[in-house]
């Protein structure tokens, strides 16, 4: 099965600390090595981006920041697994990574299952 | 709620389990001792976890349970060489015995991880054995995940990893990496292997299930595992880029009654774009280590073509029919020729086509391959020859192993015999 991650948090994003880049880092490299990791990315801040959205029939162009949103998603990883069990396991490592070196830093790590067979 | 921690806990050991055997390996110098004490590891946490709770680190506690097994098993070797008196080279099995423990054993497990499937998939080893236990100790499968995978009795599949193991240990077979010459040759074996785990899943040889995809998924996940830690070995790369190209038509395989479709009638929107995008870069690498010759690299190379024509019309057969020439001078199988016949009938019409097929009818390894009657059939209704097309399709059915598949040929016997009586009545 493959999961989509999305990990996300509330307002503008801190620079992650660099021992929780390097146990990112880690981490990444020994799922790409086990096969596991089809692709990942951080995301840029939403500035940089924009939204294109419909509403009472209209289509228009926003761009950021946008006041509404709680929660920013500032990155993504693709995983190939087996079924949701190994997949939550795969999001608690990943989301203990920051327990463990960004104190204090508060997020979500949403995970959703690809539609497909 | 038992059955939950009990996923649960499956799920963390499978996530831990090549660091877990790889370093026992290391530890141990010894595969098949290793992957015992990767499963008491994870008999230890289904006897703990239910009281004390998932850990907060889980792989940590794998880990530290696991390396205190096989330190207990160090120290038990030890007492027993004393016990009878084999108290001579001491000072050397002390070094042996307990290895420097924390010396990076968490980092990198690259190394250890080839070596563990050159291990596992050692040409010591029938195919078959290597396959289940690259399953075992590569994916963390179990011996019943593996039975139900391959359509055969838990207790066989058991026993082939017993004997496996039991040769392994036997052999004395020094636990490294092949080198030079070696290498190639002992690769050839590990991605025969893939390969056919890779197929088993993708056409299922019996029963009703046509595709179980799950296989396919293993395989390529020890694909992308050699390719990321062999990163220079073009024929890894061509195998890797075969698979993802082949998976990515998965979800276009089959209707919703999970009826197959053929390559050329299957809706190209329904292939997986980012698979095909790796499978691109995996035979692009192929090529740049000067591997765009060989026999994988060849075959990813005709998907290839498949993948990047936008419609079925668009197909460049004429260099699919190309590559499958340069294929069959590599290989020398009629299997590739049929399919050059296919090729052929698509660049430069039917007639030409039969020609190639035709000088295979009476090839000894085709005897009994459902596929030659199919592509004949193909070709013979193609050029309105319909009584033969039929005949084709109705002995090819007799011969396909799995149902769906003997469905589809009588259905296309049964439009063969159709198109006949019409082509007589306008006559």
């Amino acid at each position: 099965m493959r999961f989509m991650y999305l990990v996300k948090h509330p307002g503008p994003p801190g620079n992650p600390t660099p021992e929780m880049m390097e146990a990112m880092h880690k981490l990444a490299d020994r799922e790409i090595k086990a096969g596991r990791m089809l692709d990942n990315g951080g995301l840029m801040p939403v500035q940089a981006g924009a939204q294109v959205r419909i509403a009472d029939g209209k289509l228009s162009v926003i761009d950021g920041p946008f006041v509404e949103a709680k929660e920013v998603v500032g990155g993504y990883a693709i995983f190939e697994l087996r079924d949701k069990e190994e997949a939550v396991a795969m999001a608690k490592e990943f989301m203990q990574l920051h327990l463990d070196h960004m104190p204090g830093w508060e997020g979500t790590c949403e995970l959703r299952s690809f539609a497909g067979p | 709620m038992a059955a939950d921690i009990h996923r649960t806990i499956v799920a963390v050991w499978r996530i831990e389990q090549p660091r877990l055997i790889t370093n026992l390996s290391r530890m141990l110098r010894d595969v098949p001792l290793a992957e015992d004490l990767t499963q008491e590891a994870l008999l230890a946490a289904f006897e703990h976890w239910p009281a004390i709770g998932v850990p907060e680190k889980p792989g940590a506690w794998l880990m530290a349970t696991a390396k205190r097994r096989a330190l207990d098993h160090l120290r038990r070797t030890k007492m027993l060489a004393r016990k009878h008196g084999i108290i001579a080279c001491d000072m050397e099995q002390e070094q042996q015995a307990m290895p420097d423990l924390d010396s990076g054993l968490d980092d990198d497990i690259g190394d250890e991880l080839l070596r563990l499937i050159f291990t596992a998939c050692h040409p010591l080893l029938s195919r078959e054995a290597r396959a289940a236990l690259a399953l075992r100790m590569i994916c963390g499968l179990t011996t019943e995940e593996i039975a139900r995978a391959f359509l055969l009795p838990e207790a066989t599949i058991a026993q082939r990893i017993v004997r496996a193991k039991r040769t392994l240990s036997e052999s004395g077979l020094a636990y490294e990496t092949p080198r030079g010459e070696e290498l190639s040759r002992r690769l050839a074996s590990v991605l025969e292997v893939v390969y056919l785990i890779f197929n088993e899943g993708y056409t299922a040889a019996r029963g009703e299930h046509w595709l179980r995809p799950q296989l396919c998924h293993d395989a390529l996940r020890i694909g992308r595992v050699l390719t990321s830690i062999a990163p220079h070995q073009p024929e890894a790369h061509g195998l890797l880029a075969l698979m993802e190209l082949n998976a990515s038509r998965i979800a276009a395989r089959t209707d919703a009654a999970g009826e197959p479709i053929l390559l050329l009638d299957q809706n190209r929107a329904l292939w997986d774009q980012l698979q095909i995008r790796r499978g691109m870069q995996a035979l692009g690498r192929a090529r740049e280590l000067g591997g765009a010759g060989g026999s994988y690299a060849l075959q990813a190379a005709i998907i290839a073509c498949h993948a990047q024509a936008i419609t079925a019309d668009g197909t460049d057969w004429p260099r699919i029919s190309g590559l499958y020439a340069e294929l069959a001078a590599l290989v020398r199988s009629p299997v590739v020729e049929l399919n050059r016949a296919v090729a052929i009938g698509m660049a430069e019409g039917p007639e030409a086509g039969l020609l190639v097929v035709d000088r295979l009818v009476h090839e000894p390894v085709l005897k009994g391959y459902h596929l030659l009657g199919s592509v004949r059939g193909d070709l013979l209704h193609k050029l309105g020859r319909y009584e033969e097309a039929r005949t084709a399709f109705e002995a090819a059915a007799l011969l396909a192993g799995n149902k769906r598949e003997q469905d589809l040929l009588r259905r296309r016997a049964a439009e063969a015999a159709k198109a006949g009586t019409a082509a007589s009545y306008r006559l």
